[in-house]
């Protein structure tokens, strides 16, 4: 199949950047579309160009590198498929497709369709754990968890940390990331003693790194490869709440 | 060079407890005084990047992705083993130990291995504490699965994405490190070489992948955690981004490289589809516990799969290994498939494939449990064949995946060089020829939270002198030689892309030194592979500048130095003479086309040491010497 691409090339964090049209010719649609990118990026190699930067690694959905926004809509128009899990098969022949980089205040692009999203990384620092030292657990078993709150931690915890949330929250908000993470561990018994600080450093580590606010429009779960629930945003609101009111008459 | 892997003497049981007794300890105070630098956030390297901080050392983490959390262990899908003996089947330290010394062909250290089997349960109580969420069964307890290689049931898992959770769960610990200031991050970036002052190695040299700076880091002690070499074969199951480059600096700058040709082949992964394919997937070996693997009996049968009868079909593990079945060893399971398709038997594009067909078991648990079971690993496959396996048979094919040679390491997990201490994927010791399913896993968090955090003591309670400064003469040598590199890399300007290169270095290395080898091939490709070197440094083209991103000019260090490991890689597989394990020479195998050890000649681990630029490497001989257990032909009929 034969595509043409208008893809957002950017020097790095301090230049402007722009959509460059490309033709991307035959194009086998069992490729995937990082796949596709490197047919294109080998051919402009050889014209002596220089290629498109992208982030990718495992090429498999699963750690989070990719990232890319197609068509308006983060990772591409199939549902629950990270791009690099996307295939051509999923497109016409002769389509336009725009290729632009995870947009947000907090995530500056580095190049093409690079972007730091480093941010996410200091809201984990902020909260995201268990304070648990190597070598002070207590024999596994000794703490019976129920099958449904170990799924329910499951579903949470399988977030991969791509930022396509962010990228498609018209206030460019984290909720759906600090949720999920959140929710992990405060459903888990383990997680219990920790709730209420977690809950109020990682709110304050995202408003910190300039992520905007939730306003409940949910594209956030939408658009997520893992389709991580909006739910998670309603348990991260109630224990925000609670944990905000408890500090209140703590700090009096 | 000498070789001495400095285990503790004692019966085996109590070698490890006792050693821990004895290790000289550094004085907490003191802790602080000492940085330590880690190269790598994947399981081993983020555990022990965790728990060092957590002692009171000052630890510098690098990594090349954009956060530690990308590591490629977040792919492992399978489980962890343990030696829990949750289900009562009879499990055990010393069970779990042999299976893995049985695993591995009898090719890999009695020692390090027990040492793994006994803080295997440690490492699921401090996973769990962490809050990774393992399944659990209907009582709240923790489930178990069973594996290939093993008769009972001792992995643990979520879903599908164990790997997943036991790194998030390391990178947690170590994001808690960060905030405690014990830890500094520095992602994107990639370390280039290894500085070794006065025999000791004291730092590294990276280079800052967003702005192209190229600086020195000096430390104590450097620990590598940068994982395995599939990646040599283009065309693996690991990220693209996995490379050979840390431990390849090291073995040029002195350390022993160690049975680089056990390699090990997934049998479960989707068939390439295509010459412009750039990674294979794979699909957890779990799937072998219900889908059982079948061809067509007779060749050229282009029937599609439910057209075709019991009677015609060939369950092939089923039928050669009664009792393992489809649980067959990794190896075992994937020369059988590549037997079959040789007779022309496989099935799909290309005939380069074989069924793993799960309509027995969804008659027989219902589609449910099936879907609870592998649901996200079958929706992977439908996102990547666009085919839905639970109506027609799943295709796979083995594909490369895990690297069972590294960097020598003793008992310490430190290499013959000073001060250099190798964990996880990197390092040779556990695993021998080949590596049971499940663990990898078990053995990056057992390196990382239980072992090096200890054993790097013993190390630093004996060195002396301090740290030298990054503007020592040594580290400013070896920055000006990698700038030097850098330059060349950047000025070849020739006609062809880092890709196409790294391609034909693959083909080679998959063809010659794949999945079965023999000495004419070997000899071809040890051959061969310096004329694609040739090429790359005379014609490869590398676009853009040094002070900026450029992803063609970091794959290109890599493949640079995949085309020098390449030929380590054939000239050990050439030297060893018999097949075990991973390594598979067709001139020595039984009647029955089963592995063929040679137990009195090859009872060694090959340890090459570099002589220098085109000069051949030197083989020196760690013996393997068994004292518990006794050397036998695997089988597993
Ligand atoms: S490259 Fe890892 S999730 Fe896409």
């Amino acid at each position: 199949m034969d595509l043409k691409l208008r893809v957002w090339r950017q020097k790095d964090r301090n230049s402007s950047g722009k959509l460059v049209e490309y033709d991307a010719r035959d194009i086998d649609p069992e490729m995937s579309f990082l796949e596709m990118l490197d047919v294109v990026n080998e051919r402009l190699i050889d014209s002596g160009d220089e290629p498109i930067a992208f982030d990718h690694d495992c090429r498999e959905g699963i750690c989070g590198a990719c990232s890319a926004t197609i068509n308006g809509i983060p990772h591409g128009p199939h549902r629950a498929t990270t791009v690099c899990q996307l295939h051509m098969r999923h497109f016409q022949d002769g389509d336009t497709l725009t290729i632009e980089p995870f947009r947000a205040r907090a995530f500056p692009v580095i190049r093409d369709l690079m972007v730091d999203r480093t941010a996410f990384d200091r809201i984990v620092e902020a909260g995201g754990y268990i304070s648990v030292g190597t070598g002070s657990a207590p024999e596994a078993n000794t703490l019976p968890i129920p099958k449904d709150q170990a799924e329910r931690a499951m579903d949470a915890a399988s977030c991969i940390g791509c930022g396509a949330c962010v990228a498609a929250c018209k206030n460019a908000s984290a909720m759906l990331f600090v949720a999920a993470k959140s929710s992990h561990l405060n459903t888990l018994p383990q997680g219990k003693p920790e709730k209420e600080r977690r809950v109020l450093s990682m709110v304050a580590a995202m408003d910190e790194a300039g992520f905007g606010n939730c306003t409940n429009q949910y594209e956030c779960s939408a658009v997520c490869p893992k389709s991580i629930s909006e739910d998670f945003i309603g348990q991260l609101n109630r224990e925000y709440f609670v944990a905000s009111i408890k500090q209140q008459f703590t700090t009096k | 060079m000498k070789l001495d892997a400095k285990i503790p003497s004692g019966p085996l049981e109590s070698k490890w407890t006792r050693y821990l007794s004895e290790i000289k300890l550094v004085n907490p105070a003191n802790k602080r005084k000492y940085e330590i630098i880690v190269v790598g956030s994947g399981l081993g390297g983020a555990a022990a990047a965790a728990t060092l901080g957590e002692l009171g050392y000052h630890v510098k983490c690098f990594c090349y992705q954009d956060s530690p959390r990308r590591a490629h262990s977040i792919a492992a899908q399978g489980g962890i083993n343990a030696a829990k003996n949750y289900q009562n089947d009879g499990d055990s330290v010393y069970r779990l130990f042999y299976d893995t010394i049985k695993g591995g062909d009898f090719r890999a250290r009695e020692a390090n291995v027990y040492r793994l089997a006994e803080v295997s349960a440690e490492i699921i109580d401090q996973c769990t504490a962490q809050g990774v969420p393992f399944a659990r069964e209907y009582g709240g307890h923790l489930a178990n699965r069973s594996f290939g290689g093993a008769q009972v049931s001792r992995t643990f898992y979520a879903r599908g994405q164990t790997g997943q959770q036991l790194l998030l769960g390391a990178y947690s610990a170590l994001c808690r490190q960060i905030q405690a200031g014990t830890v500094t991050m520095f992602p994107r970036t990639e370390m280039l070489d290894l500085v070794v002052v006065e025999g000791h190695a004291k730092g590294i040299v990276v280079r800052d992948m967003v702005t192209g700076e190229i600086s020195s880091h000096s430390a104590d002690a450097v620990v590598l955690a940068t994982g395995g070499y599939s990646n040599v074969y283009d065309l693996s199951t690991n990220a693209r981004g996995c490379n050979v480059t840390a431990a390849f600096r090291a073995y040029k700058r002195g350390a022993a490289f160690a049975n680089p040709c056990y390699t090990q082949i997934h049998p479960t992964c989707i068939p390439v589809s295509g010459e412009y394919q750039s990674k294979l997937t794979l699909m957890s070996e779990s799937l072998r516990n219900d889908g059982r693997v079948w061809v067509p009996k007779e060749k050229g049968d282009s029937r599609s799969p439910q057209e075709i009868p019991e009677e015609d079909r060939d369950y092939f593990l089923e039928r050669k290994y009664p009792s393992y079945g489809n649980l067959a060893p990794r190896d075992i399971s994937s020369r059988s498939a590549k037997e079959v398709c040789d007779e022309g038997r496989g099935v799909g594009p290309g005939g380069l494939g074989v069924y793993l067909d799960f309509s027995d078991a969804i008659n027989r648990l219902g589609l449910d449990t099936i879907r609870e079971r592998y649901g996200n690993l079958f929706e992977m496959y439908e996102r990547i064949t666009g085919e839905d396996a639970y109506h027609t048979p799943m295709r796979i094919y083995p594909a490369l995946h895990y690297t069972m040679g590294g960097l020598w390491v003793d008992y310490n997990l430190m290499s013959n060089l000073p001060g250099l201490h190798v964990i996880g994927e990197a390092n040779f010791s556990d695993h021998g020829a080949n590596r049971l399913g499940a663990s990898a896993l078990m053995q990056g968090l057992a390196d990382g939270y239980f072992i090096l955090p200890y054993t790097i003591g013993a190390y630093l309670a004996d060195c002396k002198g301090k740290r030298p400064p990054t503007d020592h003469p040594d580290f400013r040598a070896v920055e000006k030689e990698v700038e030097e590199r850098t330059r060349k890399l950047l000025s070849i300007n020739g006609k062809r892309s880092t890709q196409s290169i790294h391609r034909e270095l693959g083909k080679l290395m998959w063809e010659k030194a794949g999945m079965a080898r023999n000495a004419d091939g070997l000899r071809e490709a040890v051959s061969r592979i310096p004329g694609i070197r040739e090429e790359f440094w005379q014609n490869v083209q590398v676009p853009g500048e040094g002070g900026e991103i450029n992803q063609e000019l970091e794959k290109a260090g890599r493949l640079a130095d995949f085309l020098e490991f390449g030929e380590l890689l054939c000239r050990d597989a050439l030297d060893r003479n018999e097949s075990c394990g991973g390594h598979f020479r067709e001139e020595f195998q039984t009647k029955e086309g089963e592995a063929l050890r040679n137990d009195e000649e090859y009872s060694y681990v090959s340890a090459w040491e570099f002589q220098g630029e085109n000069q051949e490497p030197v083989l020196h001989k760690e013996p393997i010497v068994y004292d518990e257990v006794k050397m036998a032909t695997r089988s597993y009929k």
